[in-house]
C-alpha cells in the first residue's frame, strides 16, 4: 500500500537496452511536494528515470506508480507530468507564448483563458511581454525559463527536470538554484530533478538519490548522504573523502573496519580524538580555503583548512605535521565493489 | 620569422594579401558562365519573343512587335498550359503523399548502415538513363504489359477497364492514358520530394515529439502542430523540383500518354518543325513565370532554408 502523500513510486523497477542493464531494481518513494534529485554519474541511469516518469521509456519490469494509480503502461501525454527538457525542446515555428500555452492548446482550454494563463506563468518566471519573441531571440537563460513555464502552465502533479541548468555558465546557475528552489516552494509541486552535480544536488534538495550503474546506493537528506555516506562510492561521488582501510584504521582506531573522515574534519594540528603525524606532500590554494595531501604512511590523506591564517603560517609542502580529528567525524562505511572513491572538487 | 623566397612562396603570399584578387579567381569563371552564357541565353530568349515569323517566307522579321506573345495567349496555348500546369500540380501532391512517409521512415526509424541503404535505394534510380526508364514504364504499362497482364492473373481486368474507361484520365491503355503519364511522372521525380523532406524531418530532434507528448499532444496533435510544420521547408523544397521538372518535361508526354501537347512538347515543335522561334521563344516564358510565383510562394514558406 502507498500513502496517499506519495507522489511517485518506483516497485522494483528495470529497464534494460539488450545486455545493458540502464536501470536495474530500482524502489524508490517520491513523497508529494518533495524537491527530490537524481544525483550520479552519466550512464547511472538517473535519466532512464526520470524518462520513464516521464512516459517515453516503458520499464522492462516492475511498476510505476504515480499517486497510487499504476502508470507504468500509460502514453506520456496521459500522464500528469511535466518535464523541462536538458536541451529545452521549445519549438522554433511558435512565438514563446505560444510554446507555453502549448499544452493547455492541445487540451482545449479557450483562448483567452490561455493567454491569461500563459502571461502569468511567464510572469513567474520573470519574462513578462517576451511572449511575443521567437526562441531563437532569447538568451540560454531566457529560454530555460520559457521551458520551466511551458511545463508550470499545465499544473502537473510532478514536475520533471533533467539537468535544466547544464547549458548556463556559473554565476547564472547559482542565481537558477536560488530561484528554482524558491518557485518549488511556491508552487508547492513535486520536482524531480536530474543532475551529475552533486553540489546543485545538496544545495536544492529535500532528499537525494545517489545513482550508480542502474542502481540507487543511497536516498536521503542532502546532509544525512553527506555526513553518513552509505558506502565509498557515495562518499566518493558526493564530496571527497578519505577512506581509511587495513593497517592505518587498525593503527588509528584498534580495528580494521573501514572508515571515512571528510576533509574539513581533519584539523593540521594535534589534540584530536584520533590523529597522526604525516608529510605534507601537495598544498592547493583555492582562495577561501586551502587542500592539503598527507602522507601519513599507510596511505595519503587529503584535508582542507580555511585560510584564516588564525594559526601562524600555512603548513608548506615538505613540512612534517600533526594531523587529528574527532572521533565523532568517523563514520563506518560499507567498500563497493569497484571500490572507487573518485576525486571530486570539495563542497 | 622566416621569408622563403621560391616564386610559389612569394605568389601565396601576394595572394593572402590582396582579397580581391583571391575573390576575382575563385568567382570569375561561374560568374562569366552564370551571366555570359546563361543570363545572355535568357536574354537572347526574351528578345527573340519581340520578333515575329514572316509565314509566306518562313524567316523571322526583326522588328518588334507583340504579334508573337498575342498567338500565345489563344485559347489552344491556354489549354496547353493549363494541362502542364494540372499535371504538375497533381505530380507534386502525390509524390507528397508518397514520398513524405518513406522520408518519415528513413529520416526517423533507420540509421547507420540501413539509414545509407535506404538513400542509395532512393538515388540509384537516378543514375541510370532517364530515357531507359521512361521506355520501360511504356512496356510496364502497355496493353501487353505486366500490368493488364497482372491484372488478368489476379481477375482484375475488369477494374483496369473500368478505370480505362473514366474520362480525362482513361485511354485504350494505361500508356497511352493520363493516368499512365502521371504514374510515370511521379515515379520519376520522387527522389526529388523524398531527400529534401527527409533532410528536413531529419533536423527536427526527438524531443520536440516528447515535449509534445509530454504537455498532452496525442501523435496526431504531435504531428500536424510540430512535425508537419518544421518539415514543411523541405515538403516545399521538394516540391520545387516535382513542379519545376513536370512543368519542363516534353519526354513523357511523347512517350506515355494520348500525344496532347505540354508546355515543353508546344515549345520543341515550334522550334524545330515549325521553326517558329519567336513563338518558342514567347511560349517559354509560360514556365519561367509560373515558376517565378511558385518560388516566391515557396520562398515565404522558407523552402529555401532546407534546400
Amino acid at each position: 500500500m502507498t500513502t496517499p502523500s506519495t507522489a511517485i513510486r518506483f516497485e522494483s523497477v528495470a529497464k534494460t537496452y539488450g545486455d545493458v542493464r540502464a536501470v536495474d531494481r530500482v524502489d524508490l518513494d517520491i513523497a508529494d511536494g518533495e524537491f527530490f534529485s537524481m544525483l550520479g554519474p552519466s550512464g547511472s541511469g538517473k535519466t532512464t528515470c526520470l524518462r520513464l516518469i516521464a512516459g517515453f521509456e516503458t520499464p522492462t519490469a516492475g511498476r510505476i506508480m504515480l499517486h497510487d494509480s499504476d502508470v507504468t503502461d500509460v502514453p506520456p501525454y496521459e500522464r500528469d507530468v511535466n518535464t523541462v527538457f536538458q536541451d529545452y525542446a521549445l519549438f522554433p515555428h511558435m512565438t514563446v507564448a505560444d510554446n507555453v500555452a502549448y499544452g493547455l492548446m492541445v487540451k482545449g482550454v479557450d483562448g483567452a483563458e490561455r493567454r491569461r494563463r500563459a502571461d502569468d506563468a511567464l510572469a513567474m518566471v520573470h519574462l513578462e511581454g517576451l511572449g511575443g519573441r521567437r526562441p531563437n531571440q532569447l538568451s540560454g537563460g531566457q529560454r530555460q525559463r520559457v521551458a520551466l513555464a511551458r511545463a508550470l502552465v499545465n499544473r502537473p502533479s510532478v514536475l520533471l527536470l533533467d539537468e535544466p541548468l547544464g547549458a548556463l555558465d556559473l554565476k547564472l546557475r547559482q542565481a537558477m538554484q536560488i530561484e528554482l528552489k524558491a518557485l518549488q516552494r511556491e508552487v508547492g509541486i513535486t520536482f524531480i530533478f536530474v543532475t551529475h552535480d552533486q553540489e546543485e544536488a545538496l544545495t536544492m534538495s529535500d532528499r537525494v538519490a545517489v545513482f550508480n550503474q542502474g542502481r540507487v546506493e543511497q536516498v536521503g537528506t542532502p546532509s544525512e548522504v553527506y555526513e553518513n555516506p552509505a558506502n565509498t562510492f557515495v562518499a566518493g561521488f558526493v564530496g571527497t573523502s578519505n577512506v581509511i582501510t587495513g593497517d592505518l584504521a587498525t593503527r588509528l582506531r584498534g580495528a580494521p573496519g573501514p572508515f571515512t573522515v571528510r576533509p574539513e574534519k581533519i584539523r593540521l594540528s594535534a589534540g584530536g580524538d584520533v590523529g597522526t603525524e604525516g608529510t605534507v606532500t601537495e598544498v592547493e590554494y583555492l582562495g577561501m580555503f586551502s587542500r592539503y595531501r598527507i602522507d601519513v604512511g599507510e596511505q595519503v590523506l587529503v584535508a582542507v583548512d580555511q585560510n584564516t591564517e588564525a594559526h601562524g603560517e600555512r603548513p608548506a609542502r615538505g613540512q612534517k605535521i600533526a594531523v587529528s580529528w574527532p572521533e565523532s567525524s568517523c563514520r563506518p562505511i560499507a567498500l563497493t565493489a569497484d571500490g572507487e572513491t573518485d576525486e571530486q572538487e570539495p563542497v | 620569422m622566416t621569408t622563403s623566397t621560391s616564386p610559389l612562396h612569394r605568389l601565396s603570399a601576394s595572394l593572402y594579401r590582396r582579397r580581391r584578387l583571391r575573390l576575382g579567381l575563385l568567382l570569375g569563371l561561374p560568374v562569366l558562365w552564370l551571366v555570359g552564357v546563361y543570363g545572355g541565353s535568357l536574354v537572347s530568349l526574351l528578345t527573340q519573343s519581340f520578333f515575329r515569323i514572316d509565314t509566306f517566307s518562313g524567316t523571322v522579321d526583326r522588328s518588334p512587335t507583340l504579334q508573337t506573345w498575342q498567338q500565345v495567349f489563344t485559347d489552344a496555348n491556354m489549354a496547353v498550359a493549363g494541362r502542364t500546369i494540372g499535371m504538375a500540380a497533381a505530380v507534386t501532391i502525390a509524390a507528397v503523399a508518397v514520398g513524405f512517409p518513406l522520408a518519415y521512415y528513413i529520416a526517423r526509424y533507420t540509421s547507420g548502415k540501413t539509414k545509407s541503404a535506404m538513400v542509395l535505394a532512393v538515388l540509384i534510380p537516378l543514375w541510370s538513363s532517364y530515357l531507359v526508364r521512361v521506355y520501360s514504364w511504356k512496356l510496364i504499362l502497355a496493353a501487353e504489359g505486366i500490368v493488364s497482364w497482372a491484372s488478368g492473373l489476379v481477375g482484375m481486368t475488369g477494374v483496369l477497364g473500368w478505370i480505362l474507361d473514366l474520362p480525362v484520365i482513361g485511354g485504350p491503355s494505361l500508356s497511352t492514358s493520363t493516368l499512365g503519364q502521371f504514374i510515370v511522372f511521379v515515379y520519376i521525380w520522387l527522389p526529388y520530394m523524398i531527400l529534401p523532406i527527409q533532410a528536413a524531418v531529419e533536423r527536427v530532434p526527438r524531443s520536440f515529439l516528447e515535449a509534445s507528448a509530454d504537455l498532452g499532444g496525442r501523435p496526431a496533435t504531435t504531428f500536424r502542430r510540430v512535425v508537419w510544420p518544421l518539415a514543411l521547408p523541405g515538403v516545399a523544397a521538394g516540391s520545387i523540383f516535382t513542379f519545376s521538372l513536370t512543368l519542363g518535361d516534353y519526354i513523357i508526354p511523347t512517350v506515355i500518354g494520348d500525344s496532347s501537347p505540354f508546355i515543353g512538347l508546344a515549345i520543341y515543335s515550334q522550334q524545330g518543325v515549325a521553326g517558329n522561334l519567336p513563338l518558342a521563344a514567347a511560349l517559354s516564358f509560360i514556365p519561367i513565370v509560373v515558376m517565378a510565383l511558385y518560388l516566391t510562394g515557396a520562398r515565404k514558406m522558407g523552402a529555401f532554408e532546407a534546400l
